[in-house]
């Protein structure tokens, strides 16, 4: 599985604005390339990427070719509860990642 | 021989320079770097970098090759063996008789330790090791060359250094000893530091080697880069490092 660094922070007050971040290692090949035979290398990229606090989607998002290797996601969410926080990565050729961690919210 | 240059001669072992940046006015490429992309690089969790040193450590662990060793069998633990490791690298080989970089130091472990077979230049394994052992000495001064077996090669280094090539007439000195701080289409000139190798390029969109960076220069420079692994590479990369000696390492760096 590709790998991935995800940082929420472990703890957490509750009401507590905190930020998630999320990096991925992918190609995110674009489809537009080709090699020195005019082959076009055919397009590998994450298409969907979902974050699930406590299983209630807090952030989605759609990707497409113009987004860069490697993509890294950064967003906000208001810490409620304790629990864990899921990371989902899908995409072409059946690509598919996942990651989770835990915060203690007091 | 003008009075400037009498002044600019500056001996050091064995070797003379002139129009060398001042040790006081020296610059990591970091400082000419935008917020945003020095985020990247401060923030573990947002350096792409990282996913390489990730792989990394695994591979540092993982036995291979016909006598099924690891990194770790003979070394231990890299945070500890691997220390400084990078901030005196290229380093003298005794059995090839010339200095060796970081790379092909790992690939004649691999050939002679682990009897397997060498990584190619640039792969993803031998880019992943690499950062691994040179992130143990982020935030060390890269060591200054007092080996004396290495000043012959420290010259010749100095000498590709300042030695105009390619159909545009330059050297790698023209820009990055004579004109860092300007501006080339746009884009700030840095003074040429190899301090965060390997490091991740916006521009890449991966992690690249000190040699893929001389690489891209020559090419700008419309002269023949020098093969991965060449002599000339690696006298380039020492004398570069003997210029940056005392910067602190920053790999695995991110520069846009």
């Amino acid at each position: 599985m590709a790998r991935a660094i995800v940082n929420v922070p472990p703890k957490a007050r509750r009401g507590e604005i905190i930020e998630i971040k999320a990096l991925i290692q992918h190609e995110m090949e674009t489809g537009f390339r080709v090699d020195n035979m005019g082959r076009v290398f055919p397009r590998d990229i994450i298409t969907d990427f979902i974050c699930k606090y406590n299983d209630e989607e807090i952030f989605r998002a759609e990707l497409f070719p113009a987004i860069a290797a490697n993509p890294f996601f950064s967003f906000f969410t208001t810490a409620i509860e304790s629990g864990t926080v899921t990371f989902e990565w899908s995409g072409d050729n059946g690509f598919s990642a996942t990651a989770s961690r835990n915060i203690a919210v007091e | 021989m003008t009075p400037s240059i009498v002044i600019g001669l500056l001996w050091l072992g064995g070797i003379a320079m002139a129009a060398e940046i001042p040790l006081s006015e020296r610059q990591s490429g970091y400082e000419l770097m935008g917020g945003d992309t020095r985020a990247m690089q401060d923030d573990d969790t947002a350096n792409p970098a990282m996913l390489w040193v990730l792989d990394g450590e695994a591979l540092w662990n993982r036995r291979q090759g016909a006598a099924g060793k690891s990194c770790a069998d003979c070394h231990g633990d890299a945070r500890a063996g691997m220390k400084g490791v990078a901030a005196r690298y290229p380093a003298f080989d005794g059995a090839r008789a010339r200095p060796v970089d970081l790379e092909q130091r790992i690939n004649i472990c691999r050939a002679e330790q682990q009897k397997a077979t060498p990584l190619p230049f640039e792969s993803k394994e031998l880019l992943a090791l690499t950062a691994y052992i040179g992130m143990q000495s982020r935030g060390m001064p890269i060591e200054s060359k007092d080996d004396k077996r290495l000043t012959p090669f420290l010259r010749v280094g100095e000498e590709l250094f300042k030695l105009r090539q390619g159909q545009l007439n330059l050297s790698c000195a023209t820009c990055h000893d004579d004109n860092w701080g300007g501006k080339l289409a746009g884009a700030p000139i840095p003074q040429g530091h190899p301090n965060g190798y390997p490091l991740y390029r916006l521009e890449w969109q991966t992690l690249g080697s000190l040699q893929r960076r001389l690489h891209n220069c020559l090419i700008g420079m419309r002269a023949e880069a020098f093969a991965y692994g060449a002599p000339e590479n690696v006298d380039l990369e020492l004398y570069l490092m003997w210029r940056a000696r005392g910067m602190k390492v920053e790999t695995p760096a991110v520069r846009p």
